[in-house]
């Protein structure tokens, strides 16, 4: 990848490098893309997968199902995880639901409609190719976690319940009460565990990547740190393949969980490996707002309270402080209802968020003054009440409403539920091929850490779909095609690459705790949060964004001079694993707002104020930035922009349109 | 309002711990008790203490990575998780003692933390469903009776936290057992291994150093889950049908 730089572009900020292309997918008809590349990719003998190594970052959907299988295919797999337990991964704690393009309905779903809903979700950003495998796979997830004893909901025939959810018109989605994460995340545990007992698969649990080892241009292992004695490890593969989840946290505050961070796909992407739209970042409106400095994280309440519920803020900034039961109907502003007649309250997440934003901007804001600025919207369901009852609120939305009641205090049966948005999923990550291999050879990326099958926004019940097809039925078929080039020259573990990468992680974690500053990880990483927020966040504008830039880095000049990380590392440190995480963070940030700020568009989840039609409405410039943006890291010098274009065969291009 | 707190901290497995007592003020009823003791670790960094090491993920309730004794309570005194406990449940000037879980099964690693492997060791030993990835066959050719799939799900919502554990003068786990072992006995793709599963799994938990259970109930009490203790008979009735039929 590397090259001269040519001539640096807007601000100075990066360079433009040469175009990319995904070299992998074979040049047929869409239908039969898959297929051919399944029977192209070379077999492994069985005889020979024992001596084969494959070493996974992540227990979640993604690494979990990717373990699992590798591991009855023979392969010798060893497996990684931040937590105590593979089980825990983030994917956990996923609500709604996985799509699937089963037609159980006979509804008019098919592998062409699934195929077609997440292309245009994505707001044309993503690439058909890997679409399409998505769409065509997908039936056969529900297959396997059904035999594995997933127990999704059922009608009284015993047969599979379906719902609607995000903006489809057809019932695909399938669910396990609004635990569905949870129910499939337990079964692919189960699978994974089932091989750790037959000795394929070997589990690293409470285990940190902080490096990866790259030998003649291959991936070929990895650092851990073992996060309960502090020892570094070595840990030599064939193949490596990063399933370390989303960025979301890169903000502080989001509804990811604490531990969430990019560590994993960044140190490879300071190995060589692209990262694509860094700045693509879904914000999802229904989440309980912040309610004071000491909020640790966002919960989310599932979007499907919006089908029922009646968003609205007080006409005038003098009735903010009021009980909203006492501001009568005259004095409400329902401006979802106002603005978009035709879809009101169920206007796709981006809308409904960046409106929420203005209405909170324009001073119209309710709940407690966080800082000097209200955030949040009322979520009424008093109309809902009146209409069906408490009975049949409760049963429809009774677990959501009591997680709310526990989070906030306040009964969500008597007063309106007050919400506000929040980062939820991140659609860029490390760029990949048909095969999910990145730009450095024998690393693979999977699930939400590759800038996957979402393009620009993800449809509701889709990550799910995507990690398990990742992990069940992509990967491990095209993996084998690299793995059948192996046998692999073994790598010594004194070879220069190994002793430069333990070098490297043994000198950072030194100096972490030796600075001996005076703020905390913590405040460094609060601060990033709001900078990102404001300036990366909902609404992006280029005066923003190059302060923004600005920021960031005085911040990380500061962070890397003033932090205080107490305690040693030879034992169980958990200041020291944050401020590992908070320095990638930094790093990460910046190229998220040079990303941001060279998209002179807005599509999907990215809104550039200078982009935007008469009516407010997000204007994607398809002459101009019809492709994926990959960036190849520079050091001390400004990063390179390679472009991937993306070309429509199966799918004519459209303006989205809501109104 | 303001606080006291008796700690127990511990450096490190093999040596021994002890309560410490800290005072937090300014306590708002919004917080959660984690994000209680996130203020006392950053009011303990800014003095150049070390910040007392507890475990947590998700904060959402789901994940089963946090789990406080807090006044002796799994989890304190809602049914809920750690995370998802907040502080309107206490009133100014109490004084909480908080502990990690203690059991032989869970060792103390540092602090608040325990090693909860054994868990996995359990579902290693048979928690699981034979079918590998490609082998499944269509999702509808086997149609399960509503009312088993809804108490499959309801015994699948354990989270793996160990409350129960913690909760048991037994230290037994066999809410953690039972609730795994209704749950896949109760779906028609969990029968062949019906038998051999119970088995495995129980002969595991004995092995991890878990005790029996003596029908106290204290564990069902204690679980954020709700999962209610009729899946230990279920787990009777089945490692027994498994006996008699020569396992
Ligand atoms: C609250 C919430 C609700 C959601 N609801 C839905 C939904 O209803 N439907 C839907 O389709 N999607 C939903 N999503 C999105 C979806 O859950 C995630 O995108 C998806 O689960 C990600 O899975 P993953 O396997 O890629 O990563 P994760 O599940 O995040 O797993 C990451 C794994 O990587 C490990 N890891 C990370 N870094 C390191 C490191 N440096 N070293 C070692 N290990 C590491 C972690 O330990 C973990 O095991 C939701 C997301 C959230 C936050
Ligand atoms: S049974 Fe309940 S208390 Fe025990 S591990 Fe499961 S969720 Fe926790
Ligand atoms: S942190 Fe996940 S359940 Fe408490």
């Amino acid at each position: 990848m590397t090259e001269t730089p040519s001539r640096p572009l807007v601000h100075d900020l990066y360079f433009e490098g040469t175009p990319i292309k995904d070299t992998k997918a074979p040049n047929v008809s869409i239908e039969q893309m898959w297929t051919k590349r399944e029977f192209d990719a070379k077999l492994v003998n069985p005889s020979n997968r024992r001596k084969l190594s494959v070493i996974i970052i992540g227990t979640g959907l993604a690494g979990a199902s990717a373990a699992a299988t590798l591991g009855e295919a023979g392969y010798n797999v060893k497996s990684f995880c931040y937590q105590d337990s593979p089980r825990r991964a983030h994917s956990i704690a996923a609500q709604g639901g996985i799509n699937a393009a089963k037609n159980y309905n006979d509804d008019g779903d098919s592998v062409y409609r699934l195929f077609y809903d997440t292309v245009k979700g994505g707001d044309y950003r993503s690439r058909e190719s890997n679409v399409y495998r998505l769409a065509e796979v997908s039936a056969k997830i529900i297959d396997l976690c059904v035999a594995q004893g997933v127990p999704f909901a059922r009608e009284y025939g015993g047969l599979l319940d379906n719902r609607s959810f995000g903006g489809v018109q057809v019932a695909r989605t399938f669910y396990a009460a609004g635990q569905t994460g949870q129910q499939l995340l337990i079964g692919a545990y189960q699978a994974m565990e089932r091989q750790v007992a037959a000795g394929t698969v070997t589990p690293f649990t409470r285990h940190e990547m902080l490096e990866l080892i790259v030998v003649d241009g291959k991936a070929r292992g990895i650092i851990a740190r073992d996060m309960v004695t502090g020892a570094l490890e070595t840990h030599l593969a064939d193949a490596v393949v990063l399933a370390s989840g989303g960025y979301g946290n890169v903000f502080f505050l989001s509804t990811n969980a604490m531990g969430c961070n990019v560590t994993a796909t960044w140190r490879a992407h300071r190995k060589g490996a692209l990262f694509a739209n860094p700045c693509y970042t879904q914000i999802h409106p229904t989440c309980i707002p912040v309610s004071g400095e000491h909020q640790s994280k966002l919960t989310l309440m599932s979007e499907s309270l919006r089908n029922d519920g009646r968003i609205w803020v007080p006409k005038r900034r003098e009735d903010c402080e009021k009980d909203p039961r006492d501001i009568p109907e005259e004095d409400r502003d329902y401006y979802l209802e106002r603005i978009y007649p035709a879809f009101g309250n169920l206007v796709p997440r981006d809308i409904a968020s960046r409106q929420a934003k203005y209405m909170c901007d324009d001073g119209r804001g309710v709940g407690p003054l966080v800082g000097d600025f209200r955030r949040g919207v009322y979520l009424d369901l008093g109309d809902a009440m009146r209409r069906m009852g408490k009975e049949q609120l409760a049963e429809k939305y009774g677990n959501l409403l009591d997680m709310y009641q526990r989070i906030t205090g306040e009964n969500p049966y008597e007063v309106p539920m007050r919400i506000y948005p929040a980062v939820h999923y991140t659609m860029g990550g490390l760029w990949v091929d048909y095969d999910l291999e990145t730009t450095i050879e024998g690393l693979y990326a999977a699930g939400e850490a590759n800038f996957s099958d979402h393009g620009a926004n993800r449809l509701g019940a889709s990550s799910l779909m995507q990690c398990l097809a990742d992990g069940y039925f992509v990967l491990p078929n095209t993996i084998r095609d690299y793995l059948a080039g192996g046998p692999f020259k073994p790598v010594a573990d004194d070879a220069p690459e190994v002793v430069e990468a333990q070098r490297s992680v043994q000198e950072r974690i030194d100096r972490l705790l030796s600075i001996q500053g005076t703020r905390s990880v913590d405040s460094f990483h609060r601060e990033l949060g709001n900078v990102m927020w404001e300036y990366c966040g909902m609404e992006r504008t280029e005066e923003g964004l190059l302060k923004g830039i600005d920021l960031i880095r005085s911040l990380r000049d500061e962070f890397w001079r003033n932090v205080r990380v107490l305690g040693s590392a030879d034992t169980l440190n958990q200041s020291l694993e944050k401020a590992g995480r908070v320095a990638d963070f930094l790093e990460l940030g910046e190229l998220m707002c040079i990303d941001a700020l060279h998209r002179r568009e807005s599509c999907g989840g990215h809104f550039r104020s200078e982009s935007q039609t008469e009516d407010g409405e997000a204007l994607r410039d398809d002459e101009h930035f019809l492709y994926t943006a990959a960036w190849e890291y520079g050091g001390d010098e400004p990063p390179t922009l390679h472009k991937e274009d993306l070309v429509y065969y199966a799918i004519e291009l459209k303006q989205r349109s809501y109104k | 309002m303001r606080l006291t707190l008796k700690i127990w901290r511990q450096a490190g497995p093999d040596v021994a711990g002890d309560f410490v007592t800290y005072q937090v003020d300014d306590v708002s009823g919004d917080m959660s008790f984690l994000e209680m003791l996130d203020v006392l670790n950053e009011q303990l960094n800014s003095e150049g203490k070390e910040p007392i090491a507890f475990d947590s993920d998700c904060r959402e309730g789901i994940c089963g990575m946090c789990g406080l004794m807090i006044s002796g309570l799994a989890h304190g005194p809602e049914v809920t998780t750690t995370c998802q406990l907040h502080m309107r449940s206490f009133s100014d000037g109490d004084t909480i003692t908080v502990e990690p879980w203690r059991a032989d099964a869970f060792p103390i690693i540092r602090d608040l933390i325990v090693d909860r492997s054994a868990f996995d060791r359990i579902i290693q030993a048979g928690g699981f469903i034979t079918v590998n990835t490609g082998a499944a066959p269509e999702a509808h050719s086997v149609p399960v009776p509503k009312a088993n799939a809804d108490r499959a799900f309801d015994s699948a919502k354990c989270i793996g936290c160990g409350a129960c554990v913690a909760a048991c003068p037994n230290a037994s786990a066999m809410l953690f057992l039972g609730a795994k072992i209704t749950h896949l006995g109760e779906v028609p793709q969990g029968q062949p291994e019906r038998d051999s599963r119970v088995v495995k799994m129980v002969a595991q938990h004995d092995h991890e150093g878990f005790g029996g259970c003596t029908n106290i109930g204290e564990c069902s009490a204690a679980c954020p889950k709700e999962i209610p203790q009729d899946v230990i008979s279920t787990l009777n009735k089945d490692l027994r049908t498994a006996l008699r039929h020569g396992y």
